[in-house]
């Protein structure tokens, strides 16, 4: 859950973040402003975005009228949003139990290693999120890594290695 | 257009699709079956049936939970009973389609069994696998057998029978045939399922909500996930019976963001149901109405909650609040709320549909029916299961799951996710049924049941729990907050090589103030996986502490790898594996790890040849380094 770094200059990511809030205005136009669309619009600019922009934090909070205090609350409490941008490929590995069991921590010490970062980090050319979810309810096909959308089973480490490899050529 | 009329059309187009000239072929495409393969599997299907030039009617269900056997598909001819295939390779099909569709040779060799009375020409009767024969489907009726992104498929199968009987009754005569039922919150406390329901009803108010909890949050466990692939509207109708019953006008699903194939099933079956008058006004030409909206949820272990996924709902940080006043007085928005999980409202609809005398025929005096429980680790078959309450983890184990993978030996099996406990080989003959798992220091959970061998340490799995629970602790109360950071603490030290004399008991005594000092069931329920730990495997704990010790060799910390010379061959593979470069030796040459540098991953014995077997660990010779 811990935020990373940016890992591009802070001015970059702060121009980005102005184009973004012109995107979050769209989206703000399909919801009325009601208390309980905060988490389904936090939600729709993670899905679009990839991440939650400090500026549209509080644009969202201005349109429901609520303290950028609580929104930023929300938005830090739960584990799906990110405050900053992610990789253009998400890996996460699976630490539910039936996974634990079977040795989810090997897969993900390889993909740490052989992406060189750790879990909860970007790769510096932003091509690579890692992370560790607590169960993606495929457990009798333990350990699971799941990259973008596609879930991969009984993995071993030599698999591991051989997706990423798959991947880099492409 | 009527519901009879609805059932009428939905029956008629289910026969003629039985009796159809054209074979059928079912393949289980959930969650888990996508990632076994049944994608590459369903392409090649249709490239070979193309090639042989048939016609054949392929569905996608749901989960049958052979999940061992994934990729699994059925084979329906024209007259004939099903044939299950499992262990699937694209290379296996134009096999597949060659003998048994385009000839008439099911191939025994392959097949895992037949949906029929007798033993089909070399095929074992699918129901008679041992696998299967302890298993009663209740929930889980149609998973694997329907499609279910088609609401007719269900309603050909008596779905919907149980609402239209219950709407012909007073809501509180639903509530007393739940209440004889004996159905209990399968979510996991086993709260009496009619009792909560009456509380609901009873309460003063108009508006009234309901709120079905698909946030299946335990590690571990994943049958409401499969139910909600497999047979959404087993849930849903159980839904609408409970909203009737309380008299609510609006519910709520509320649902995890992982579990985007559950979500859209849901999504087809309500718009499907609408279609069909099972949703919004006057449902069934009945004065009841009824709406249903999504909610997902966004990555928070304790909105399993209830109040924390009333806060969730509102928009709020899930944090839970005291209680009383409990959701059925004051829930959504102040309003009489009542919350029931995914595989409880999957017993509703199966109760209302044939009674609660038959129901109650299933189980033992205090616990009825049936409960799911997805079977994980280190068990020979994995699967999503369900079985009569009061059958033994041992014929759960040894029977349906086989026994333990690898011919290793079995330690401990571990029930209710991050808030139950591990039950030992000596327990292995308690029946399954909310008084006894809590007896033994475990609790029934909403259904994971994870095997766990020699090669697991029971240390490191109470430490696993922790660091689940530790991080998904909301921070509301502080000895859950701090409680829990203290325990892990004293875990990691323990399992890195760094215990010390008097930890253990400093655990018993930090797991009780944890327990007595947190609002809600995270907390209430966090140190019971070190508690039960500590109870039946006090001598690994021992052995970590006083003998730097690890009898699982699984702690890293205490653990030494070397290459047995006797055995090793020099073909270097290690050596180039090694991701810390500490292995030397040249061509044909001894190889010799430099324990300097060995970071003890473990590379090296998953890459030495199985033949040559040359990597050993054993328990760490010199003491650990503080």
């Amino acid at each position: 859950m811990g935020i990373s770094q940016p890992t591009k200059a802070p001015e970059i990511i702060r121009e980005r973040d102005e184009i973004l809030s012109s995107q979050i205005n769209e989206i703000l136009e399909l919801y009325r402003g009601e208390r309980s669309e905060l988490i389904p619009i936090l939600q729709e600019v993670q899905q679009r975005l990839g991440y939650l922009p400090e500026a549209g934090l509080k644009r969202i909070a201005r349109y429901i009228d609520l303290p950028e205090s609580t929104v930023f609350g929300v938005a830090t409490f739960y584990a799906q949003f990110k405050l900053v941008p992610t990789g253009r490929n998400m890996i996460r590995v699976c630490r539910g139990t039936g996974c634990y069991v079977r040795g989810a921590s090997q897969i993900l010490e390889t993909l740490e290693r052989e992406l060189g970062i750790k879990a909860g980090e970007t790769t510096s050319d932003l091509e690579y999120t890692l992370e560790t979810v607590a169960c993606f309810g495929s457990c009798a096909l333990a350990p699971v890594v799941v990259v973008n959308d596609r879930v991969y089973g009984r993995m071993t480490t030599e698999k591991a290695q051989k997706i990423l490899a798959n991947k880099k050529e492409k | 257009m009527q519901f009879k009329d609805v059932k009428r059309q939905a029956v008629t187009q289910w026969e003629a699709a039985q009796n159809s000239s054209r074979p059928r072929i079912l393949i289980g495409m959930g969650t888990c079956g996508i990632a076994a393969g049944a994608g590459d599997i369903l392409e090649t299907l249709e490239q070979e049936l193309e090639k042989a030039g048939i016609q054949a009617e392929i569905i996608k269900v749901g989960c049958i939970g052979l999940c061992y056997a994934e990729p699994l598909i059925e084979i329906v001819k024209p007259g004939k009973p099903g044939v299950f295939y499992g262990n699937l390779q694209p290379e296996l099909i134009p096999e597949i389609v060659k003998d048994h569709l385009v000839g008439d040779k099911p191939r025994s060799d392959l097949a895992l069994g037949a949906r029929s009375e007798i033993a089909l020409e070399g095929i074992p009767k699918l129901f008679d696998l041992p696998v299967l024969k302890p298993q009663v489907r209740i929930a889980l009726r149609n998973c694997g057998n329907i499609d279910p992104a088609d609401i007719h498929h269900y309603i050909a199968n008596g779905g919907y029978d149980g609402l239209s009987r219950a709407l012909k009754m007073k809501p509180q005569e639903v509530i007393d045939e739940v209440k004889k039922s004996g159905l209990r919150g399968r979510g996991g406390a086993g709260f009496p399922t009619g009792l909560k329901w009456q509380f609901c009803h009873d309460a003063p108010g108009k508006t009234k909500y309901i709120i079905c909890n698909a946030d299946e949050g335990d590690p571990g466990a994943f049958m409401d996930r499969a139910l909600l692939e497999g047979d959404p509207h087993a849930v849903l109708e159980g839904f609408l019976i409970g909203a009737y019953a309380i008299g609510a006008a609006d519910g709520y699903i509320y649902i995890r963001a992982e579990y985007p194939l559950a979500i859209q099933r849901l999504k087809t079956a309500l718009q499907q149901m609408r279609e069909c008058g099972l949703l919004g006004e006057r449902i069934m030409g009945s004065g009841f109405n009824f709406d249903i909206k999504i909610k997902e949820g966004a990555g928070a272990f304790v909105c399993g909650e209830e109040t924390a996924m009333i806060a969730s709902i509102e928009g709020n940080r899930g944090m839970p609040r005291p209680r009383p006043p409990f959701p059925a007085q004051s829930g959504l928005w102040g309003k009489p709320t009542n919350i029931n999980n995914v595989e409880t409202w999957g017993n509703v609809s199966a109760i209302l549909q044939r009674g609660a005398d038959w129901y109650a025929g299933y189980g033992t005096e205090k616990s009825k029916g049936t409960k799911t429980f997805s079977l994980v680790g280190k068990v020979e078959r994995t699967g999503l299961i369900e079985v009569p309450m009061g059958i033994t983890l041992r014929e759960i184990i040894y029977g349906i799951g086989g026994g333990i993978a690898d011919g290793k030996s079995f330690k401990a099996v571990q029930t209710g996710g991050p808030s139950g406990g591990c039950i030992p080989a000596s327990l292995l003959d308690t029946p399954v049924d909310y008084e006894s798992l809590t007896a033994a220091g475990a609790i029934m959970g909403s259904g994971g049941m994870v095997v766990m061998d020699e090669g697991t340490c029971m240390v490191d799995v109470a430490r696993y729990f922790l660091t689940f629970t530790q991080a998904e602790s909301c921070g509301k109360c502080i000895m859950c907050r701090l409680g829990t950071k203290q325990m892990l603490d004293i875990l990691e030290d323990i399992t890195n090589g760094r215990g010390k004399d008097g930890d253990i008991e400093l655990l018993l005594e930090l797991g009780q103030a944890v327990k007595d000092g947190s609002l809600c069931a995270l907390g209430g329920t966090a140190p019971n996986p070190v508690l039960t730990t500590i109870r039946y495997f006090r001598d690994e704990y021992e052995a970590h502490i006083s003998e730097r010790r690890c009898p699982a060799l699984s702690c890293k910390a205490m653990l030494t790898y070397r290459i047995d010379p006797e055995r090793c061959q020099g073909c270097g593979i290690c050596a180039r594996a090694c991701p810390a470069e500490a292995i030397r030796g040249g061509k044909r040459e001894v190889h010799v790890i430099d324990q300097s540098k060995c970071t003890r991953c473990g590379t090296c014995l998953s890459v030495c040849p199985s033949k040559f077997g040359a990597v050993v660990v054993t328990a760490r010779e010199e003491a650990a380094v503080a």
